[in-house]
């Protein structure tokens, strides 16, 4: 299946601009031929460039709602940012009964997972095997950013399934344990985030996903509302088996809190994420968990969100506060002790490409850059469709792009011809050049 | 390949610049992650020491092909007695710098454990040199 992306470009939508390159942390895009271009090798599916694309022109692939119909019984896991994105609303019963309403038979939580998945990450935290500062696991994006950019890092990743596979696996096992046949089962995740669509569809550490299908938050907020809008109070069934704790792990410091780790960092953002997984590699953070989240608020802010993840983040508040002092849970438990939790595989180090197999030849090519580089205008201006121009000296000498591609580079060179036409239009024949013959 | 630094002194705040720019480096040229912690660490500490202790100073790394060298020089106070700072613990780092979280006294501790040859050299009043060599493929030698 090679190297699978949820996050595509849609060419006709794509104007050629230079936003995404920019904000792309592991500078993955290059504008090539008016067009971008992902390196499938580079990206690591953070969703920086549906954020920042104007055009929409970067997507994540999802599933339609349709797909559940080719299963007889269908099953909703839906991540706990869905409860943010209503209006006025605190009740996480109300968007689960309009899950039923929009066609699933059943639903079942993520966050109730993840109050699970949060138990064993304690258990780990004591037995103290796992390398300090253990690194949380549950962004697929950071996994990522670890695995290319931090490999040094990896034997400090929690070694456990995310709140979606393990509620996904419990949702299975229950549903066979009731009389259901596998294939007839469908569990479809609700995602906030174009990471976990990756990771449903190519798993990294499991061997394979319980998860049969991806529907995007954006896609199924437009079915919901007016479900939700018509709902009356006797409508509202009790189906939350989740806790104001598991809901919580939607929002930045979520994980952390619910773990109830004292001397822990909770980081969000990518750039902050970077900043701290640099200071743990110079063995400068001397704390026991690191709660790290690509989005901005967490998986709050993910970018198949529909509301502004401030908001939502207020919203998370209430949310959980009317969780404690009124919620209503059913009496159900489909949390199986026999269920496994741990990662079938380690963590790969992620190759980047390298410069040369030869090492001697590599070093020559990194002078070459760092040489090229001293001789560009260092303005990062994105014309030749590299992010920076450190970015554009190496695809130069990688030999993806051409030095002509920089536009000072072009000038330089057409004033330099121009003056070579310039004084050649000057030369005279020796036959009537007087000056030659004086000398 | 050879890196040359000009490193300010007292920008704690900033420091480490060099260090992570060698272990930018040595990832793009995809050596073990292993040994680029070890340089890197072991550099990143001998780095925030010349700003820290000293004023500044500059740094000059050469990667070849199996090794890394780095020259780390100051014209600080020099150490007076440089077993005595070798030492787990010991620090003589200011007020200031504690708060920012520097002055355990770890680091020499930890480029000695970290680097596969440590040199020192110092004189009071003069300054410190710091030479710091990782071997990139250890197994081999
Ligand atoms: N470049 C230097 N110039 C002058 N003195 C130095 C220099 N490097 C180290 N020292 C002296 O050696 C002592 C021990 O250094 P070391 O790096 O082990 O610990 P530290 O810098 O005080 O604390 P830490 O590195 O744990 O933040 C320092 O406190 C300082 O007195
Ligand atoms: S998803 Fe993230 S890593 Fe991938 S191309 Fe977009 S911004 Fe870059
Ligand atoms: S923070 Fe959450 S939504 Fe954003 S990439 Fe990570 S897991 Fe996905
Ligand atoms: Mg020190």
């Amino acid at each position: 299946m090679g190297n699978y992306h949820s996050v595509t470009l849609d060419k006709n939508r794509c104007i050629g601009c230079t936003d995404c390159i920019k904000r792309c942390p592991t500078e993955a895009i290059r504008v090539r031929h008016s067009k971008a271009e992902i390196t499938d090798d580079l990206c690591i599916d953070c969703g920086m460039c549906i954020r920042v694309c104007k055009s929409q022109a970067k997507r994540a692939l999802t599933d339609s709602l349709d797909k559940i119909n080719k299963f007889k019984y269908k099953v909703a896991i839906p991540a706990p940012t869905l409860y943010t994105q209503f209006k006025k609303l605190r009740d996480p019963n109300i968007v689960l009964t309009a899950l039923k309403k929009i066609g699933f038979d059943e639903v079942f939580e993520v966050a109730k997972a993840a109050e699970v998945v949060t138990a064993y990450s304690q258990k780990l935290l004591e037995e103290g095997k796992i390398n300090r500062p253990v690194i949380s696991s549950a962004c697929p994006a950071i996994v990522k950013l670890i695995q290319m950019r931090f490999p040094s890092l990896i034997d400090n990743v929690m070694p456990i399934i995310s709140p979606k596979e393990a509620i996904a696996r419990y949702a299975r096992q229950y549903l066979i344990d009731q009389g259901l046949e596998s294939k007839d089962i469908g569990i479809f995740f609700i995602t906030p985030c174009a990471a976990k669509v990756t990771n449903s569809r190519q798993p990294q550490t499991i061997k394979t996903s319980d998860v049969d299908g991806v529907i995007s938050m954006k896609d199924i907020y437009l079915e919901l509302i007016p479900v939700i809008n018509k709902l009356q109070p006797e409508d509202i069934e009790i189906l939350q088996m989740s806790s104001a704790n598991g809901i919580g792990w939607a929002a930045s410091g979520g994980e952390g809190l619910a773990s109830k780790v004292y001397n822990l960092v909770a980081v969000d953002g990518i750039e902050n994420v970077i900043t701290i997984l640099e200071r743990v590699e110079n063995n400068k953070l001397d704390v026991d968990f690191i709660e790290c989240l690509a989005c901005v608020n967490g998986c709050l802010g993910g970018p198949l969100t529909v509301e502004n993840s401030f908001v939502s983040t207020n919203r998370m508040g209430k949310i959980k506060k009317y969780v404690k002092q009124q919620g209503k849970t059913r009496d159900l438990n489909i949390i199986n002790p026999k269920i496994r939790l741990k990662w079938d595989y380690g963590l790969e180090v992620t190759h980047i490409r390298k410069l040369d197999d030869n090492m001697m030849v590599a070093l020559t090519k990194m002078e070459q850059i760092d040489d090229l580089h001293k001789t560009l205008p260092r303005i990062d201006c994105g014309s030749c469709g590299a992010p920076t121009c450190k970015a554009f000296a190496e695809d130069v000498v990688r030999g993806d792009a051409i030095i002509e591609d920089c536009i000072f580079m072009l000038r330089e060179k057409v004033r330099s011809m121009a003056e070579e036409m310039m004084a050649l239009s000057g030369m005279l024949p020796p036959s009537i050049d007087q000056n030659r013959r004086e000398s | 390949m050879n890196l040359h630094f000009d490193v300010e002194g007292g920008e704690f705040i900033s420091a480490g610049v060099a260090s992570s720019k060698v272990k930018k480096v040595l990832k793009q040229l995809a050596i073990q992650p292993e040994i680029i912690r070890k340089i890197s660490v072991a550099m990143y500490e001998a780095e925030i020491n010349m700003v820290i202790h000293a004023h500044g100073g500059v740094i000059d790394a050469e990667i070849m092909p199996d090794y890394v060298h780095v020259i780390l020089k100051d014209e600080g106070p020099g150490i007076e007695n440089i077993e005595l700072a070798m030492k787990a613990g010991y620090s003589t780092a200011s007020r200031l710098a504690r708060e920012m979280g520097f002055g355990a006294g770890m680091g020499l501790a930890n480029m000695k454990r970290y680097a596969d040859i440590l040199q020192i050299e110092s004189e009071p009043g003069k300054g410190t040199t710091v030479e710091i060599t990782v071997k990139l493929y250890p197994e081999q030698s």
